[in-house]
C-alpha cells in the first residue's frame, strides 16, 4: 500500500504511461478506420464529373471543384414547390417532434424511476418490450390509425408518433434512477411540488441523458420522408425532395453527392453542440449523495 | 395516494400516445397474425395456421433463422463490448479531443446508408480495393466474387453491421460515463484499486450498471433485426438466402407477396426470440462488479 496518495487536479488516478500509450494507439487506429465514410463524402462533394465516374474509384480528390454546389442550386430553383418550404416542413417536423419528445418522454420517465405506485412496473416492462417489436408489421395498423384520427398527409402524422418513441423514456429512465433520492426528498421538505421537482431539479441533473436523446431524434427526423402518411408535394421533406433529386441517375451524380454531404453536415453540428454541452455540464453537476 | 396522482398527470400525455400509435398497432398485428390478409380483402381467421405453416413448413424461415442467430451471437456481444470499449477509452481523454474522438466513432451511424463504400471495397471484379489489394499481394490470382459467394456474404454483411453499430448504446455510455460521481474513483484510489482494470471492475461498471442494461436492449434489438445493411450488400434475396434474415423474410411477405397475416407471425415469432434473450442478458449483466 502507498501511504500518501497524490491527487493533481485534472488528473486521473491508476494510470500507467505505456498503458496509456497502448491505448491511444488502439485507439487511433480504429478511429481512422471508422472516420472513412465522413472523409469520403467530404471528398465526394467536390469531385468534378469525370473523377465521379473515374474507374477505379479514387478516394480523395484531386481537382476540387464547387460545380455540384451550383448545380444543385440550378436544380432547386427549378423544382414546383419552392425549396424553401421543403426545407421548412424538415425543420419544422424535427424540431417539434424532438423538442416534444424530449419533453414528454422525460416526465413519464420520472415517476417510474423514482416513485413507486400501482402499475409502474407493468407500464415501465410494456415500454422496453415495444422496442422489440418489428416496425415492418405495424405500418398497416398505423395506417388504419391515422386514417381514423384523419391525420393522413398531415405533420401530425409523423410529429406526434415521435412524441411517444420508446428509445426516450427508456433511456431517461436508466439515468433518472442514478439520482440519490435524499436529494429529491430535501426538495419536498422544502415545499417544492413534484413538477417542479422534476423540471428543476431532475432535469438539470440528467443534462448529459436529454441531450444524448436530442442527438438520437433530431437524426431520426430530420432523414424521414414522410414516410406512408405524407403525399402532398408542398408538406414533403427535404430528404424526399433531394432523393427525388438522386432519382435522376447518373446526370445528378454531382449534385448528389453534394446532398450527402448537406443531409450530413446539420446532424453533426447538433451533434458537436450537445456533445460539448455533455461534457461541460457534468463538469458543473452536484449529484452526491 | 396523493403522489400517484401526481405521478399519472406526468406520465399521462406521453403514454396516452404510446398506446395509440404503439401497443395499439402492435397488439393488432399480433391478432393479424392468426388471420389471412392480403390487404385487399377483409381478414380471415386461420387460426395457428400461419405459425405452423412457419415453423414446420418453411425451409427458407429455417435459413434466415439460422443467420439471424450467427448475426446476434457474433455481432451483438462484439459491438455491445466495443460501444464500451469505446466509450470507456474516449472518456480518459480530454474534452476537446474526446468531442472530435466521438464524432470519429459515431460517423458510420451518423453518415446514413453511406455504407456503399463497402459495395466499392468488395466489388467482385479486380478494381474493388480489396481484390486488387489481395491480387497485387499475390494471396489470390483471379477476383473473388465476394458478394456473390455464399462464403463469404455473411461474413461481410457482419462487418459491415459492427462498423456501423457505434450508435445508440455507444453515446449513451458516454452520457452514462460523463455522470459517475467523480469522487467515487478518488475513494477507491484510497480504499486500494490499484490499475484501471480494477477500477473499471469494481467503480465504473457497477456505476453504469442502468446505462449498461439499456444497451444490452438496444444491441438485442438491432443485431436480431439486421435487414437493411444485408439487403443493401448482398441484394434481395442474396444469393441462395446466404443473407437471409428474418426480417428480410418478413419484408419478402409483407411487402412484396402482402401476406400480412404470415408476415405478422414471423414478426411475433423474432418478437418473442427477442424478449427471451433479453431476459438472459439482463440476468447476466446484474452480476457485473460482484
Amino acid at each position: 500500500m502507498r501511504a500518501v496518495i497524490s491527487v493533481r487536479p485534472g488528473k486521473r488516478l491508476n494510470r500507467s504511461p505505456l498503458g496509456d500509450l497502448f491505448l491511444f494507439l488502439f485507439l487511433g487506429a480504429f478511429g481512422a478506420f471508422m472516420v472513412i465514410p465522413l472523409v469520403y463524402t467530404i471528398n465526394n462533394a467536390f469531385k468534378p464529373l469525370d473523377e465521379l465516374f473515374l474507374f477505379p474509384p479514387k478516394f480523395f480528390v484531386r481537382n476540387p471543384t464547387m460545380d455540384n454546389f451550383f448545380d444543385l442550386f440550378h436544380l432547386m430553383a427549378e423544382s414546383w414547390v419552392p425549396f424553401s418550404r421543403y426545407v421548412f416542413n424538415t425543420v419544422f417536423i424535427t424540431a417539434v417532434g424532438t423538442v416534444g419528445h424530449v419533453v414528454l418522454a422525460s416526465a413519464a420517465a420520472y415517476p417510474l424511476a423514482k416513485h413507486k405506485f400501482p402499475g409502474s412496473r407493468l407500464l415501465f416492462t410494456v415500454v422496453v418490450l415495444s422496442l422489440m417489436f418489428s416496425p415492418h408489421v405495424t405500418s398497416v395498423p398505423n395506417y388504419v390509425i391515422m386514417s381514423w384520427l384523419g391525420w393522413i398527409d398531415s405533420y401530425a402524422a409523423i410529429i406526434v408518433p415521435a412524441f411517444a418513441a420508446s428509445l426516450g423514456l427508456y433511456l431517461m429512465k436508466q439515468f433518472m434512477e442514478q439520482i440519490p433520492d435524499a436529494l429529491l426528498e430535501a426538495a419536498k421538505i422544502d415545499g417544492a411540488s413534484e413538477y417542479r421537482i422534476f423540471w428543476q431539479i431532475v432535469m438539470p441533473l440528467v443534462k448529459p441523458a436529454w441531450l444524448t436523446l436530442v442527438i438520437l431524434l433530431f437524426q431520426m427526423l430530420w432523414g424521414t420522408n414522410g414516410g406512408n402518411f405524407i403525399y402532398s408535394e408542398e408538406l414533403k421533406t427535404m430528404n424526399y425532395a433531394l432523393g427525388q433529386i438522386l432519382a435522376g441517375g447518373i446526370v445528378r451524380a454531382g449534385p448528389g453527392a453534394f446532398v450527402a454531404l448537406l443531409m450530413m453536415s446539420v446532424p453533426i453540428t447538433i451533434f458537436v453542440v450537445s456533445q460539448s454541452n455533455i461534457i461541460e455540464t457534468m463538469a458543473s453537476s452536484g449529484m452526491k449523495e | 395516494m396523493k403522489l400517484a396522482k401526481h405521478s399519472y398527470i406526468l406520465m399521462g400525455p406521453y403514454m396516452i400516445l404510446f398506446f395509440l400509435f404503439t401497443v395499439l398497432p402492435v397488439a393488432l398485428s399480433m391478432l393479424v397474425s392468426f388471420t389471412y390478409f392480403n390487404l385487399l380483402e377483409f381478414p380471415q381467421w386461420v387460426g395457428w395456421r400461419n405459425y405452423t405453416r412457419l415453423l414446420l413448413e418453411d425451409d427458407v424461415f429455417l435459413i434466415a433463422i439460422k443467420n439471424t442467430f450467427l448475426f446476434a451471437f457474433v455481432t451483438g456481444p462484439v459491438s455491445y463490448l466495443a460501444c464500451f470499449l469505446f466509450a470507456w477509452l474516449i472518456n480518459e481523454l480530454s474534452p476537446k479531443i474526446r468531442a472530435f474522438m466521438t464524432l470519429v466513432f459515431y460517423a458510420p451511424s451518423i453518415s446514413g446508408n453511406i455504407f456503399f463504400i463497402w459495395l466499392i471495397m468488395f466489388s467482385g471484379d479486380s478494381y474493388g480495393y480489396v481484390n486488387g489489394f489481395l491480387m497485387r499481394t499475390g494471396f489470390i490470382l483471379e477476383p473473388i466474387q465476394w458478394l456473390q459467394n455464399e462464403q463469404y456474404v455473411l461474413w461481410i454483411v457482419m462487418l459491415v453491421q459492427l462498423w456501423l453499430s457505434l450508435g445508440v448504446s455507444f453515446l449513451a455510455f458516454i452520457a452514462g460515463l460523463q455522470s459517475i460521481d467523480r469522487t467515487l474513483f478518488e475513494a477507491g484510489a484510497v480504499d486500494g484499486v490499484r490499475n484501471r482494470w480494477q477500477e473499471l471492475w469494481y467503480i465504473t461498471l457497477p456505476a453504469m450498471r442502468p446505462q449498461l442494461l439499456f444497451g444490452a436492449v438496444i444491441q438485442i434489438t438491432s443485431s436480431f433485426a439486421i435487414a437493411e445493411v444485408s439487403i443493401a450488400l448482398a441484394g434481395f434475396p442474396s444469393v441462395n438466402y446466404a443473407a437471409h434474415t428474418v426480417v428480410t423474410h418478413l419484408m419478402d411477405y409483407g411487402s412484396i407477396r402482402f401476406d400480412m397475416g404470415y408476415a405478422s407471425a414471423i414478426a411475433t415469432v423474432l418478437f418473442g426470440i427477442m424478449v427471451g434473450s433479453n431476459m438472459l442478458v439482463q440476468k447476466l449483466l446484474r452480476k457485473v462488479g460482484e
